[in-house]
């Protein structure tokens, strides 16, 4: 398969991933959403690393793997102690710190 | 054959994806999340990096994924609610993303990169193998792999702290 194949279903599931971020209300499925995205990005980053012929593109997306669980445990801990307040699990209400 | 299995895999990440942002209960898109893992380690897979696609079922589908069945059920669904902040959003968003993806398809398809065209060179049988990427990991990258074991540990402290009862007491 050609490149530009993988690098255009990456920018569908990028944009998907984007627009997930701005239909969803739950923070949590906002979460998975990111996923999506940093996902999409893997997805390139292997593509462009096997069009070169060079490893180091799968490097970068190991680290951005590593990124991505860091993500996770910090806005699930998040959403943990928000949950504990007995706030409203929902993006919109959670707005006081909005400027 | 190699096409069959590239619009297998890319039919399964799409409807994974898809299945992310349209269920309703949490759960069901934790699980649709899963399908799309799978379906995108079988796409590393055909862009011979074997590594990659492991460590993407291991840590991914395994650990985190756990992680995300384990907080759904603590928190449990709920329905979000109907009240829009910005009106017609829910509308505009989709043409947001469509654009986006126009957007970043024409950016990359029009670049001048002429490899873009082809699969790459050949590469040599241990490309993008365990021990291609541990050679990489431990000699080329070994700061950013020092930096990232560090951002682990503190993203480890830091849910401990954000998710303890203690502060709810003081």
């Amino acid at each position: 398969m050609n490149t530009e194949w993988f690098i255009v279903l990456s920018a569908l599931l990028f944009a998907t991933g984007a627009m997930g971020v701005l239909i969803r209300r739950s923070p949590m499925v906002i979460l998975l959403c990111l996923e999506l995205m940093l996902n999409a990005g893997n997805l390139a980053l292997v593509a462009f690393s096997r069009m070169v012929g060079n490893g180091q593109g799968q490097v970068f997306a190991v680290i951005v793997m590593v990124i991505a669980a860091c993500e996770v445990v910090v806005g699930l801990g998040l959403i943990v102690a928000i949950f504990r307040r007995r706030l409203p699990l929902n993006v919109d209400d959670l707005r006081e710190l909005r400027g | 054959m190699e096409e069959v299995l590239f619009f297998t895999a890319a039919l399964g990440a799409l409807g994974g994806a898809l299945g992310v942002i349209a269920m309703r209960n949490p759960f069901y898109s934790v699980l649709a999340l899963i399908v799309h893992l799978f379906s995108l380690s079988a796409l590393f897979l055909l862009l011979t990096s074997a590594f990659v696609a492991a460590a993407q079922v291991v840590v991914y589908a395994g650990a985190v994924m756990v992680l995300y069945v384990f907080v759904v059920a603590y928190v449990g669904g709920g329905g979000e609610s109907a009240w829009e902040p910005i009106p017609g959003q829910r509308f505009l968003a989709p043409l947001l993303g469509i654009a986006l993806f126009v957007e970043l398809s024409v950016a990359v398809l029009s670049s001048s990169l002429l490899a873009l065209g082809t699969e790459g060179p050949d590469v040599p049988a241990g490309f993008g193998d365990p021990a291609a990427i541990g050679h990489l990991l431990l000699e080329k990258f070994l700061i950013p792999f020092e930096a990232s074991s560090i951002l682990l540990l503190l993203a480890a402290v830091g849910a401990i702290v954000l998710a303890s009862n203690r502060r709810e007491a003081s």
